[in-house]
């Protein structure tokens, strides 16, 4: 498979999955973003504009750091984390938000709204409005409200308004839906900055653009400091966002394998788990074309993790591509193995991760048994864990 | 010449100098029995033809009143196949039907196999409102080889050009989506609809019904002269969750349309 093929979708699709599936009011906006992300990606200056504010704003590059306790424990193989907790706002949502937003004001557009699930996104979302001046609006499930109470918290403070969405499961996939009838509604003044790699084209493919400076920066200080690449590079998925973004520099390297770690729930058995890629088939969800969990009828099932941010039945088109071509390997993790990875980064490390990257930690500690010492895994720890305080008080 | 009259549909919608009325219901809500029985009522009302929902969990272009709608009937146990049953039954009572669904149970269904089983339940034609042109196609060609009508919608925020390819692609009438939004019944409709609508019939020789909040006598009004048909969709649902049937409704509308 070429770099051709994996970074470019063809016609809006990566293999078969992507597309345009949304009501025709959006079909000339979504053309509209297109023309405006490649025309914004190949301007020199909205580029330095975007690196000035990766640098002094987001904080970027995050570092990269040994995580030689943690190391040691799982049996002597180097674990690494790409530091996107590091990132102003607390995880790596910060890189879309921000590149959107500058989008956004490139086409004139002064009200932004986003959906959530932990939170992460909509305080990204409300941070970037509150830092260009734009107007904003964050559809969140009632239940990730409550288990995120900080996170609305923060995104009041910062001068969002915050939407309840009391419909369906009352968490991501429902905001998601009402933002989107939120942007049928207000189109022509309103842009929409998708948290993660879903959605319609452009919208996988832009998210992927702007997140990919994660694996970008940690392939070079990887090789800056070791001289050589990871054994293994591992991230959560929810919609994938930080996933794609570490993998997207490692994808040509054919020596690197790529775990993507989604989440088990209760048990992949129980059904009540979140594992689009693992437990799964192809179908339609908030206009592309992906793995979806949904009964036999094509009606999209609930779904349950302890972590608000993979709590959603879907994921990223490119993400189903790369499951196809086995270009990359997606494994799922209990909520019971994150809870305890998150537990024990914390005391090894004196990192408190969010619960969604420990998910990964959970995984790269099996991958560290497998590999022994001499080997070596890369860990995306997408986001810090404050917000999941009172998660994990309660388990 | 047969060919020259056109599907069922068009000339059911084709407006004589009245104005069509289409309405809307969802199969299944609040059961599939009771269902069949307010689309049978509906089917004798004076209405062109019937629009009959199919339920999904993330209906993305509806608003709050058919969202709840779906949801009963889902948890009063619809399926695609409960559907097809229910549009057979009022089918038989000689109004043209139509079916409007999302994309993701048709294609869980199967496409080949949806079209195939509407087009004997006796079915006219198929609406996905998150299906634009660029998508349709693996999901037209088995509709097409049913006879089956295809409609798409335009949307007053699709650019003139894209206006006549949609129109191409439709077939039995061209849906006008009024409003920015989702579905719903408003109490005004926007300023721009006449001209939306004269410039899709410039560009068609099929029927144009318009569609979404529409409920009023005045809204019907404004629409006659402009477009052939007008489909009322909200406001008969609402009707039907209260326990009516929408027939007097329809009734009412119907003296403003003529």
């Amino acid at each position: 498979m070429s770099r051709m093929t994996l970074t470019h979708p063809v016609d809006g699709r990566f293999g078969a999955f992507g597309g345009q599936y949304v009501p025709e009011t959006l079909m000339s906006a979504l053309q509209e973003l297109e023309d405006m992300w490649h025309e914004a990606k190949a301007d020199p200056q909205f580029q330095l504009e975007l690196a000035g504010h990766r640098r002094a704003f987001i904080g970027r590059p995050t570092p990269l750091y040994a995580a030689t306790r943690l190391s040691e424990h799982f049996g002597g193989t180097h674990i690494h984390f790409k530091r996107e907790d590091l990132c102003h706002t607390g995880a790596h949502k910060l890189n879309n938000a921000v590149g959107q937003a500058l989008l956004a004001l490139r086409m004139g557009k002064k009200r932004i709204i986003a959906e959530t699930g932990a939170g992460q996104h909509g305080v990204a979302a409300a941070t970037v409005c509150a830092r260009f001046g734009l107007d904003c609006t964050v559809y969140m499930g009632t239940e990730d409200m409550h288990r995120q109470s900080m996170n609305v918290r923060r995104m009041k403070l910062l001068g969002a308004q915050v939407v309840e969405v009391k419909s369906g499961s009352k968490t991501l996939k429902d905001a998601t839906t009402e933002a989107i009838r939120d942007w049928v509604t207000n189109v022509r003044t309103t842009h929409y900055i998708i948290g993660s790699v879903v959605g319609p084209h452009p919208y996988p493919e832009m998210v992927r653009d702007l997140q990919r400076v994660i694996g970008d920066e940690a392939r070079e200080q990887y090789l800056s400091l070791d001289g050589k690449l990871p054994d293994v590079v591992v991230a959560c998925i929810g919609g994938g966002s930080n996933a794609i973004g570490i993998f997207t520099a490692f994808l040509d390297d054919r020596e690197v394998g790529l775990v993507g770690v989604e989440a088990a729930g209760k048990g992949i058995r129980t059904g009540e788990h979140a594992a689009s890629l693992v437990g799964g088939r192809p179908g339609v969800l908030h206009g592309s074309y992906s793995y979806v969990l949904q009964n036999g009828d094509g009606q999209i099932l609930p779904t349950h993790s302890i972590s608000a941010g993979l709590d959603y039945p879907g994921v990223g088109p490119e993400h189903s591509f790369l499951r196809d071509i086995e270009r990359v390997e997606y494994v799922a993790v209990t909520d019971k193995d994150a809870l305890a990875a998150f537990k024990l980064c914390t005391r090894l490390e004196g990192i408190m991760p969010a619960l969604e990257p420990a998910h990964a930690i959970h995984h790269a500690g099996v991958i560290a048994k497998e590999l022994g010492p001499g080997g070596s895994i890369l860990v995306c720890l997408s986001g810090r864990g404050d917000k999941d305080m009172d998660s994990v008080d309660g388990g | 010449m047969v060919a020259k009259a056109g599907t069922r549909l068009e000339s059911a919608l084709r407006a004589k100098g009245d104005l069509k009325l289409v309405a809307y219901m969802m199969a299944g809500h609040p059961t599939a029995k009771r269902s069949i029985d307010v689309g049978k009522r509906l089917a004798a009302s004076g209405i062109a033809a019937l629009e009959i929902g199919i339920p999904h969990s993330d209906p993305l272009a509806d608003g709050p009143v058919i969202q709840r709608a779906g949801k009963v009937a889902l948890e009063h146990g619809m399926t695609v196949s409960g559907a097809l049953d229910v549009a057979k039954a009022v089918a038989a009572e000689g109004v043209p039907v139509v079916l409007m669904t999302y994309i993701n149970p048709v294609l869980s269904y199967d496409p080949r196999k949806f079209s195939a089983e509407a087009a004997q339940a006796g079915v006219a034609g198929v609406i996905v409102p998150d299906l634009p042109i660029e998508e349709a196609e693996p999901v037209t060609g088995w509709l097409r080889s049913a006879a089956l009508d295809t409609v798409f919608m335009v949307a007053p925020t699709t650019p003139p050009d894209r206006i006549s390819t949609i129109c191409s692609h439709s077939s039995g009438f061209v849906y006008c989506v009024t409003v920015t939004g989702i579905t719903g019944a408003r109490k005004e409709l926007p300023e721009g609809i006449p001209a939306l609508l004269k410039e899709v019939k410039s560009r068609t020789s099929l029927p144009v019904a318009a569609g979404f909040g529409i409920s009023r006598q005045e809204h019907l009004k404004a629409l006659k002269g402009n477009a052939d048909a007008a489909v009322v969709g909200s406001a008969i649902v609402d009707e039907i969750e209260r326990g009516g049937d929408g027939v007097s409704l329809v009734r009412e509308l119907l003296k403003a349309c003529r």
